[in-house]
C-alpha cells in the first residue's frame, strides 16, 4: 500500500504517492528534465539529483522553463506575455 | 555581414549586433520567423512556471534551437533583489549557460531600473559565476561601477521598455560609451529602425529590443528593416562620419568654369 501525500506543484494542491521522488513528478506530469529547472521548498535542486529526491508531505515545489520574453515579461508559459 | 566583425562578451562570441526578444509574438511560428528575418543570434527569454495542466501547449524552444542561438534568460518582472538572483539561479539551474541578462525593475509604470538593487544584484551573481549583463538606466557612473563589479558588458537603455521613443539622451550615451571598456548594447526604447541605426553610430556594439519588432503591423519585415538598420549603423560608424559645419563646401570644383 503506498500511502497519499498532499504536495503543491507550481502553487496548486496535488495528491502523490509517498516516496515518488522528483523525477517521478516529472515523468507523471510528462515534463522533460531538460531545460526546467526545479525548486523544492526553496532550494534549487541540481539535475542528477531529481530521481533521488523523494517528496514528502506539504512539500512545495516550483517547475520552472523558458517561455517568450524580452525585457519585461509577466503571466504563464504560452509565449504571449507582455 | 562581415564575418569578422564579432562581438565578445565573456568569452562568448557573437555574430549578430541585433539581439531580439522572443515575448509579444502573436504565435511561436510568427516569433522564430521574425527571429530569422532578423539574423539575430541572441534571443532573450523569461523563466516562469511550467504549465503543468496543460501540457498540449508547445514549448518556445522547440521553435528556437539553443544549439543555433545563444539563449540569454532575464530576470524580467523582478523588482527585489532577492527575486532577480531568484531568478537567474533558476535560469542557470534549466541548463543554458551562465549568461542573464539582468534586470532588477523599479516601478511599473516606467519600468526603469533599479540601479541600487541592479548593484546589489550584479555582485552577488558575478561572485557566483554568472556572465552578467545588466540592463541599466542611462547613467556613466552606475555603468562604471556595474563594470567595476564584473559585468563584461553593459546596457542601457535608449528609453522606457516597450516605449518606441528611441535615444532619450544621446549624450550620456555616448559618454557611458567613453566611460567604460566593455561593450554597450542599448537595450530597450527603440521605435524603428533609425533608432536602432543611431545607437550603432553612436559607437553602440549592440542593440536589443523586442516590442519594436514585435509590435510592428509587420513583425517580419521589421525584423529585416533593424537587420539591416543595425548593420549599416556599425558601417557607419566604423567609416568615421563627417564632421557638422554651419556653412556649405562645395562638393564640385569651382576650376574649369566659364
Amino acid at each position: 500500500m503506498v500511502n497519499e501525500i498532499q504536495i503543491q506543484v507550481n502553487g496548486e494542491p496535488r495528491g502523490w504517492r509517498d516516496g515518488g521522488t522528483v523525477a517521478d513528478l516529472l515523468s507523471d506530469l510528462a515534463i522533460a528534465t531538460e531545460r526546467v529547472a526545479v525548486e523544492l521548498n526553496l532550494e534549487i535542486l541540481d539535475r542528477k539529483d531529481f530521481g533521488q529526491r523523494s517528496l514528502r508531505e506539504g512539500d512545495r515545489i516550483e517547475i520552472l522553463g523558458f517561455i517568450g520574453g524580452g525585457c519585461e515579461s509577466k503571466g504563464e508559459s504560452d509565449g504571449r506575455e507582455r | 555581414m562581415d564575418a569578422n566583425d564579432r562581438l565578445t562578451i565573456g568569452g562568448h562570441e557573437f555574430r549578430s549586433r541585433l539581439w531580439v526578444g522572443t515575448g509579444k509574438y502573436k504565435d511561436f511560428a510568427e516569433t522564430k520567423k521574425a527571429i530569422e528575418a532578423s539574423g539575430a543570434d541572441v534571443v532573450t527569454v523569461a523563466v516562469r512556471r511550467v504549465n503543468i495542466t496543460d501540457r498540449s501547449k508547445e514549448n518556445l524552444l522547440d521553435y528556437i534551437d539553443p544549439k543555433k542561438y545563444t539563449i540569454l534568460p532575464n530576470t524580467a518582472g523582478c523588482y527585489t533583489v532577492e527575486d532577480a538572483v531568484r531568478y537567474a539561479r533558476l535560469a542557470r539551474a534549466a541548463g543554458i549557460s551562465d549568461l542573464v541578462k539582468l534586470e532588477v525593475l523599479g516601478d511599473e509604470r516606467t519600468l526603469f531600473p533599479d540601479t541600487a538593487g541592479l548593484i546589489e544584484a550584479a555582485k552577488i551573481l558575478v561572485k557566483e559565476g554568472f556572465i552578467v549583463l545588466p540592463y541599466t538606466n542611462d547613467d556613466p557612473i552606475v555603468a562604471k561601477k556595474l563594470v567595476d563589479i564584473g559585468c563584461p558588458a553593459v546596457m542601457p537603455l535608449a528609453a522606457p521598455i516597450g516605449s518606441g521613443l528611441g535615444i532619450r539622451n544621446p549624450y550620456n550615451l555616448k559618454i557611458i560609451m567613453e566611460t567604460v571598456k566593455v561593450p554597450i548594447i542599448v537595450d530597450a526604447g527603440v521605435g524603428t529602425a533609425s533608432d536602432a541605426a543611431l545607437a550603432m553610430e553612436y559607437g553602440a556594439d549592440a542593440v536589443l529590443m523586442n516590442t519594436a519588432i514585435a509590435g510592428a503591423q509587420h513583425p517580419i519585415a521589421m525584423a529585416e528593416a533593424m537587420k539591416y538598420a543595425v548593420y549599416a549603423g556599425r558601417l557607419a560608424y566604423k567609416a568615421g562620419r563627417i564632421p557638422r559645419k554651419l556653412y556649405a563646401t562645395a562638393s564640385s570644383p569651382i576650376e574649369g568654369m566659364l
